[in-house]
């Protein structure tokens, strides 16, 4: 179907890609998996036409290929199933999915033949089983529907080929579960389609061979079976990874350091009320919309809480804005880390002073002590473990998933918080920086602080917390504590979310 | 080649290339009294750009800039003038004056301030609504006559050159400073890139902005103090084709209309080739309009040539 041979691509004299060779046969699906910067996202910009490569060339069906623009590769039946959706919300179904070209009444006419739009959305959205109007809005769709909606476009260019991109981030096991039921439809039509995650677990289900990119090289490809999780894991990272959680020596205290009571806002939150020790790591679980994300935000002040009472050490909360919960000792790594973590375009250094810069700031002007802001950006790099290949002054857009998410914490863990929300601290990021994630938040917990730990993945939650609270539509439904951790459930989890998902 | 191409200093260069370039053909381009009325034109204008250079880099706007130059005119010279001044010939009609045209930017940097933090309007929106305003109130409050007769301890802060280049100087070393070493400077960049990052950072971006549109204001009332005393005339109508000069000359200097990005520095070296420019086209005996039409493919060209750069700087 696909073939590459020996694509090369660098950027700024750096190969990112040296040489990589793999086909995707008919109607089979190949997993493809590696690090963040192990050059995926590279290799797919090519096949889209994104990018040109510096050197080697693509066969579509023994024809060869070189896309110029997406266009091309829309043209040449090559559909794109990508991370961040590329939906307007704003537009319906139908007018998303024949956006490249809407048939007309008269061919000389724009004027658009809204029924055959319709007719033809219909047979697509139930080929992929949504049960929604073409004329609903996208952006009244969950997550795991606009998902359904973007294979429908794919089904409506009549592809050959699809590649999606790690396409389960943001859904939930059950649309999980009904997305993988359509792919394997698509498998039995014949198309191929190459398939990018980190939830190994999912290759080893979905795929039917597998190809291993490290450093932007194939380092190792073959049926599934020659490569379970294992042996996937030691070629991504170039070693064998014996554990993946870190161990934590340090116990929780009897000191409370986060008193949380009966929070509620109307639609919100009703009666949260929990307790966090210090040295504790509290684990929050739930599906999306199960109101976590929300829980975090209120008690950073970010939206308002109707009534309740946030106590940190000793001082009320209830009221302060987010500047002065940090100022108390408040941490939040947000949910969205592009959106919402980091200032994309700043450099590396200044995305890492922002929180604790007024600490740096002298006399009655606020004077800025740079020599002490860069010795502390070099401090706690080496803390994080930054690559080191990064200068401080580059743009942090520039750095992999796993390195930004270590400018997050680099930001937050140089103003030595008390209480640490971390909202899905490891969203997006690979085996490697994962473990320099949980191993931060040991030491942090080691140094007396309380962690409140939110995260779709359970084995992360099971792997690192003292407890865990599960939330259900903005009530606090379960308390697990660590001898209670169910293990067939944990199993069962296992199996659908992979063992270093 | 590149090095220049992709300096900071570009614009500089640029403006030194262009002297050089027209010097021969322009007759008095390159002399003494010339340079003199260059500075005249320039040392208001930069005073102007730099405050508003702020505000771009939030990632706002400010379009009232120069409807606040025209009231604080018209407010300085009410109170000043000796023929029809409130404090004519009192001893403290200078100061007072001075005090009620900074006064003037920084309540009407307020009202944006306002507006934009407190009431969400965006900043485009605002700002020329004030700027609608206040332009009006100023023709009102004189019923569109001109102002004569200032003191002269008034009129020479504009009219000594070497005074002018001080206070402007001055300004415009103080918002460097400002911008480049203060935390209120470095949050002014945060808020410019990510506003929501910055917000959850614990920058209080609320305060910050509304302190931005206040400054701005404060040197927009600064720039008139120095186009009053320079023409020696309270004037509803003062500086109203500079609207586009202005947030031209900042952008030739860099400073990006998406927040984030600019420097003084650059704004400086934005206005030094604008009022070339203007000055030398003046010389050659353009008229308005034409003098018009080439400013404003100036600006489209600097604007080209940043997108240029970003994009070279960006494949690296």
């Amino acid at each position: 179907m696909i073939e590459f041979r020996n694509i090369e691509k660098s950027f700024f004299g750096v190969n990112v890609l040296k040489g990589v060779s793999f086909t995707v046969p008919p109607g089979q699906t190949v997993g493809l998996v590696g690090e963040n910067g192990a050059g995926k996202s590279t290799l797919m910009n090519i096949l889209g036409g994104n990018l040109p490569p510096t050197a080697g060339e693509m066969f579509l069906n023994g024809q060869p290929y070189a896309p110029a623009s997406p266009r091309a590769a829309e043209n040449a039946r090559v559909a794109f199933i990508h991370q961040e959706l590329n939906l307007f919300g704003n537009l319906s179904i139908a007018e998303n999915i024949f956006i490249r070209g809407f048939p007309r009444k008269f061919p000389w006419v724009p004027w658009i033949d809204q029924r055959t739009i319709r007719v033809r959305t219909r047979q697509l959205l139930e080929e992929v089983q949504l049960a929604r109007s073409p004329d609903t809005l996208v952006e009244q769709l969950s997550a795991g529907e606009r998902q359904l909606v973007e294979i429908a476009k794919a089904l409506a260019l009549d592809a050959r080929l699809i590649i999606f991109d790690e396409p389960t981030t943001s859904l939930t096991s059950r649309e999980t579960d009904r997305l993988f039921a359509i792919m394997a439809r698509l498998r039995e039509r014949g198309i191929a389609m190459i398939y990018i995650t980190h939830y190994l677990a999912h290759v080893q289900q979905l795929c039917d061979r597998i190809v291993v990119l490290r450093d932007g090289q194939v380092v190792g490809a073959g049926e599934k079976a020659e490569l379970p999780i294992e042996r996937m894991i030691s070629l991504m990272v170039g070693r064998e990874i014996t554990q993946l959680f870190p161990a934590r020596n340090t116990k929780p205290e009897a000191e409370i350091a986060l008193d949380v009571r009966g929070i509620s806002q109307p639609g919100i939150a009703r009666n949260l009320t929990f307790q966090l020790r210090r040295g504790e790591i509290l684990g929050v679980s739930g599906l999306m919309g199960s109101g976590r994300s929300e829980l975090a935000r209120i008690l950073f002040g970010l939206d308002p809480c109707a009534t309740g009472e946030i106590v940190l050490n000793g001082q009320s909360l209830v009221g302060l804005s987010p500047r002065e919960r940090i100022q108390r000792g408040l941490a939040f790594l947000t949910e969205d880390r592009r959106a919402e973590g980091l200032c994309l375009e700043a450099a590396i250094a200044d995305n890492a002073v922002l929180v604790s810069l007024p600490q740096f700031a002298r006399g009655a002007v606020r004077l800025v002590d740079r020599n002490r802001c860069r010795s502390a950006v070099d401090k706690i790099r080496e803390a994080v473990k930054l690559t080191a290949s990064a200068r401080s002054e580059q743009p942090v857009k520039t750095l992999s998933g796993g390195n930004q998410q270590k400018v997050v914490l680099a930001k937050w863990l140089l103003n030595e918080p008390k209480v640490f929300i971390l909202d899905e601290p490891t969203r997006g990021i690979d085996v490697g920086a994962k473990y320099e994630v949980y191993r931060l938040i040991n030491e942090l917990v080691a140094r007396g602080a309380a962690v409140l730990m939110i995260s779709s993945e359970v084995e992360e939650l099971v792997g690192m917390c003292d407890r865990i609270l599960v939330m259900r539509r903005g009530e606090i439904r379960d308390t697990v504590s660590p001898h209670e951790f169910d293990r067939e459930r944990i199993l069962r989890a296992a199996l659908h979310d992979g063992s270093i998902a | 080649m590149r090095r220049v191409f992709l300096s900071e200093y570009l614009v500089l260069w640029l403006s030194l290339v262009y002297f050089a370039a027209l010097a021969p053909f322009t007759p008095g381009f390159a002399s003494w009294s010339n340079f003199q009325t260059i500075l005249a034109y320039l040392l208001p204008l930069l005073v102007v750009a730099v405050g508003l250079t702020l505000v771009l880099i939030i990632g706002g706007i400010d379009l009232s800039v120069t409807s606040i130059i025209a009231l604080a005119s018209v407010v300085g010279g009410k109170i000043m003038s000796s023929e029809e001044g409130w404090l004519a010939g009192h001893a403290l009609a200078v100061p007072a004056g001075l005090m009620a045209m900074l006064l003037v930017g920084v309540g009407i940097g307020m009202i944006n301030g306002f507006a934009v933090t407190t009431c969400r309007i965006p900043a485009f929106i605002a700002t020329l609504t004030t700027m609608m305003f206040v332009s009006g109130l100023a023709i009102w409050f004189t019923l569109s006559r001109k102002i004569g007769g200032l003191p002269p301890s008034f009129v020479m802060l504009g009219q000594k050159l070497w005074i002018a280049a001080v206070i402007t100087g001055v300004a415009t070393w103080l918002a460097h400073v400002t911008l480049a070493r203060t935390l209120f400077g470095r949050w002014l960049y945060a808020i410019g890139h990510n506003a929501k990052a910055a917000l959850v950072s614990g920058v209080p971006t609320a305060r910050v902005t509304f302190a931005t549109y206040v400054l701005c204001g404060l040197f927009a009332g600064l720039a008139s103090i120095l186009f009053t005393a320079g023409l020696e005339t309270g004037n509803p109508e003062m500086a109203r084709d500079n609207l586009l000069d202005v947030v031209g000359a900042v952008v030739i200097g860099g400073t990006s209309l998406y927040g984030g990005r600019g420097r003084v520095v650059g704004t400086v070296f934005g206005v030094l080739f604008l009022a070339l420019v203007d000055n030398s086209l003046n010389l050659l005996g353009l008229n308005f309009y034409t003098v018009t039409m080439v400013k404003g493919g100036v600006i489209l060209a600097a604007a080209l040539l940043d997108a240029m750069r970003n994009k070279f700087l960006a494949r690296g």
